[in-house]
């Protein structure tokens, strides 16, 4: 019983140390990192900051929003240090500002309906009808008859944007679509109301909704990281010049096992450093 | 002979005051406090005023139109302005009515004993989270509501239900004490008289009462139209104006919370600022115009009945 104590808490102390490593590169480090640029990177980049100023106090580490010309523009004029962009640098960015890239997520969007709904494939025409409120009856898909409850993620929201931009091809949201505020009220919602479609990041999929297959495509993380599955985007890290410093830390750090677990809780998909 | 009870009412208040500022000195830590607070209050008003100024000159002419589309440069916010003020009166009715059918309850028509109970169950109604109304309700009355009005569920009813049932313990409680106040005042003249109970509320303590009732309602609007997290978790934020109980609204105090957290500089951003300086006003004029209607109409009795 001792000895299983005893390893219990060697395994709890060795644990403690494996976790806090990747830190310790901050380790007697001073200064400050600002962040701008895309929304949906805020969660994974705030995380970061979070446990790295715990750790130092000496570095500070600011994030903001803007969307992605903003952190482009911020970035290229050196304004900030990292700017994020939620798309692939154009030709002309990368020239005019000399920026180095640094994919680090895929961002993939699903759409869920309740998991009661006999819906089960959905295309893209049927999509933008449905979200733009031209088909208002499940059964003109294939469901049980009885009017579609539309709800959409807010203003600003990176999921709102992915599926704007590449499931609904830039279509005008009917008014009386319902907004929540984050993926999980959107999986409550869904969840609870048998009429309702919506959308969520794939990475929150679970038993309470149900994701129908978009054009053929069935949306799973492995779908999403191979590429079938196409209604993603990758999240980008961008810095003038190659990094140095504490920006080369950061950027390191988002490439731990440790920022790999933080992309996931904040519902994305990791992705391995391109050599 | 009645507005003997409502004069006896307001004169302990009185008393205290005189003696308080008579035999005590204010100590200098309070007095500076009380200028650190004040001077903190004012700069917030100014600043949201301000900012909200800076909004209308950065958002322009599409501020005050219906459509909300910040993708193509249309920053409307008539529809919250609008759904604001429908939810605030809707659940102010509401919860009135429900707060005068308590209160008569618990000091004219109940027995004593389940009026206690009554009582303390509003106590500790003022101390609920709204966000443990709005997560129950989500679950437990969205669905109800959808079943019964058809559409989501997430709706001005379900949002308007909710804000009554929160607005009701603080209106209750602030007439309550005064009511009690005057019953006990009030009890050996009644009781000579031959009063019953009920007839001594009705008749004595509740006239009395009715600049009470008159302040409690602009509590009670205060809060409704501030109220953030029941109008986001539950009234479903559509960007459209108020015209059937089952449509899905977005308040101006949900609308803030939506977009700020995710947006920073922008007009969209700047509307936000329209928006918060608008809420201000309003709950400001609704202060201000109470009182001075209480003001008028309590002048207006007191010179009929001398």
């Amino acid at each position: 019983m001792k000895k299983f104590f005893a390893a219990v808490l060697f395994a709890a102390v060795f644990a403690g140390a494996a976790f806090a490593a990747p830190l310790d590169a901050f380790k007697g480090q001073k200064g400050k990192i600002d962040i701008a640029g895309g929304t949906a990177h805020i969660p994974v980049m705030k995380e970061a900051a979070k446990r790295i100023m715990t750790v130092n106090s000496d570095i500070r580490i600011t994030v903001a929003g803007g969307g992605s010309g903003v952190g482009v523009k911020q970035v290229g004029e050196g304004l900030v240090e990292i700017g994020n962009t939620g798309r692939p640098l154009k030709e002309p960015e990368i020239q005019k500002y000399g920026l180095v890239s640094f994919p680090f997520a895929i961002d993939g969007v699903a759409v869920v309906v309740n998991p009661a709904n006999k819906v089960s494939k959905l295309s893209f025409e049927q999509l933008i009808d449905i979200f733009t409120g031209k088909i208002t009856d499940w059964k003109e898909v294939g469901g049980e008859a009885g009017a579609i409850n539309l709800y959409v993620r807010e203003d600003g929201s990176g999921t709102r944007e992915v599926f704007t931009d590449k499931a609904i091809k830039k279509a005008v949201v009917s008014t009386k679509a319902n907004v929540v505020n984050s993926n999980g009220a959107m999986k409550t919602a869904v969840g609870k109301d048998k009429r309702a479609i919506g959308y969520v990041g794939i990475g929150h999929i679970d038993k309470t909704v149900k994701a129908p297959k978009l054009a053929g495509m069935t949306a799973t993380q492995e779908n999403a990281a191979s590429g079938k599955y196409t209604v993603v985007r990758d999240l980008f890290m961008n810095t003038k010049g190659k990094p140095s410093g504490l920006t080369a830390l950061f950027i390191d750090y988002i490439y731990t096992p440790e920022g790999a677990q933080i992309i996931k809780d904040s519902g994305y998909i990791p992705v391995a450093r391109k050599k | 002979m009645f507005r003997n009870f409502r004069t006896t009412a307001h004169r302990p208040a009185t008393l205290d005051n005189k003696t308080h500022s008579a035999g005590l000195k204010t100590p200098a830590l309070i007095g500076f406090s009380a200028v650190y607070v004040s001077s903190l209050l004012v700069l917030l008003f100014v600043f949201i005023i301000s900012c909200a100024i800076d909004g209308v000159i950065h958002g322009g002419s599409t501020l005050f139109t219906s459509i909300w589309r910040p993708e193509e440069g249309h920053f409307g916010i008539l529809p919250m302005l609008s759904a604001t003020t429908a939810l605030s009166v809707s659940s102010l009715l509401l919860g009135w009515c429900i707060t005068l059918g308590v209160v008569s309850f618990i000091h004219g028509f109940g027995s004593r004993r389940v009026a206690a109970c009554l009582h303390s169950l509003l106590r500790t109604m003022t101390a609920m989270p709204t966000v443990v109304y709005g997560f129950a309700s989500v679950f437990l009355l969205a669905p109800v509501i959808r079943d019964a009005l058809g559409g989501t569920g997430f709706s001005w009813l379900t949002a308007t239900l909710l804000l009554a049932l929160l607005i009701t313990p603080t209106m209750s409680l602030t007439i309550s004490g005064v009511v009690e106040q005057l019953m006990k005042e009030s009890s050996v003249t009644a009781e000579a008289l031959g009063f019953s109970r009920a007839e001594q509320f009705v008749y004595i303590a509740l006239p009395a009462a009715k600049k009470w009732l008159f302040s409690a309602a602009l509590l009670g609007f205060g809060r409704a139209c501030g109220d953030t997290m029941i109008p986001t978790m539950l009234a479903g934020n559509a960007v459209q104006h108020p015209c059937l109980p089952s449509d899905a609204i977005r308040t101006l105090t949900a609308h803030i919370g939506l977009v700020m957290s995710s947006d920073v500089g922008g007009t969209a951003y700047y509307s936000l600022f329209v928006s918060g300086g608008i809420l201000l006003i309003v709950c400001i004029a609704a202060n201000l115009l109470f009182r001075f209607s209480v003001k008028a109409k309590m002048k207006k009795t007191d010179e009929m009945e001398i």
